[in-house]
């Protein structure tokens, strides 16, 4: 069986950076939109992880440990919005969220 | 190096680690069709269940790599954390009129071909760099050097805190405001009145 190298870790990745696109794109849902960026920030975490790992410093987990931190501020953030516009047009499609739109 | 944990290393030297492969192949389709569930499920509860599935093979993949202490913070923060968060917010807002929707928006095709089309770049700059990944590192973890793994399975809590006091102590701070200011950011969007 062929060992696992870095290149196995970053196809995986791109696999789930990639769902994670199509699901941000073509999703009407906000919740399955943020969890979609949630499952892209997941991929490049793996992608940080494992050139740490190929490289042998710690850089990339810390790294991957910032990009963490980011994921839970754009979470909060982003259901905060969610929740606010829930309340005011009592919709969570994202084609109907077209305020800003003229 | 704590000599127990040396000694009991070099005793099984010889000893390879079985399955790696295996190991790695079903967390990583694991965590594929955890992530194809969540962009698939017509339910939002379904989609973070999913999510979930995806989070957890991917600490495992961490595991995989000498990463423990990231894996760890995998599963506190996002499983545990931002999950949470997800499936309240589900809750709070209607899944029964979402979940008879449709779950496509109307461009759909425009978006999977651009995801497409990105898929294509990474294969592409995948075989065309093949070369720039060396596997050192990654022959290492096939067991011929148990004293460098030891060093990453036992002594990485501590260099990873040192890094974040020493270095990135900056970047430290920088970090905490930020959740600061989005917690705050948060409660006043979430509030009915201020």
């Amino acid at each position: 069986m062929v060992p696992i190298t870095t290149l196995h870790y970053l196809v995986v990745a791109a696999a789930l950076f990639v769902l994670g696109v199509i699901g941000v794109l073509t999703r009407r849902n906000v919740v399955i939109v943020l969890m979609s960026i949630e499952l892209i920030l997941n991929a490049v975490n793996l992608n940080l992880v494992a050139f740490s790992r190929m490289w042998g410093n710690l850089h990339g987990q810390v790294f991957a440990i910032f990009v963490v931190v980011d994921a839970a501020a754009e979470a909060a953030v982003g259901l905060g919005i969610l929740i606010a516009f829930f309340r005011n047009k009592e919709t969570i499609n994202v084609d109907e969220i077209d305020l800003l739109k003229w | 190096m704590n000599p127990a944990i040396n000694s009991g290393l070099n005793s099984a030297t010889n000893v390879l680690p079985v399955a790696t492969p295996y190991f790695f192949y079903a967390l990583a389709g694991l965590a594929i069709a955890g992530g194809v569930l969540v962009i698939m499920a017509r339910n939002a509860v379904h989609s973070a269940l999913a999510l979930i599935v995806t989070l957890l093979a991917v600490a495992g993949l961490y595991l995989m790599l000498y990463a423990p202490f990231v894996a760890a913070v995998q599963i506190i923060v996002y499983a545990g954390g931002i999950m949470v968060l997800f499936l309240f917010v589900i809750m709070l807002v209607n899944i029964d009129r979402a979940a008879k929707d449709r779950r496509f928006n109307r461009i759909w095709p425009v978006g999977l071909v651009a995801a497409c089309t990105l898929l294509a770049l990474f294969v592409s700059a995948f075989v065309k760099g093949k070369a720039l990944f060396p596997d050192r590192m990654m022959a290492l973890a096939e067991g011929s050097n148990t004293q460098e793994i030891a060093k990453y399975l036992y002594g990485e809590a501590g260099p990873l805190g040192q890094y974040r006091m020493g270095q990135y102590t900056f970047a430290f701070e920088i970090a905490s405001l930020l959740l600061l200011v989005a917690i705050l950011g948060a409660v006043i969007m979430t509030k009915k009145k201020i």
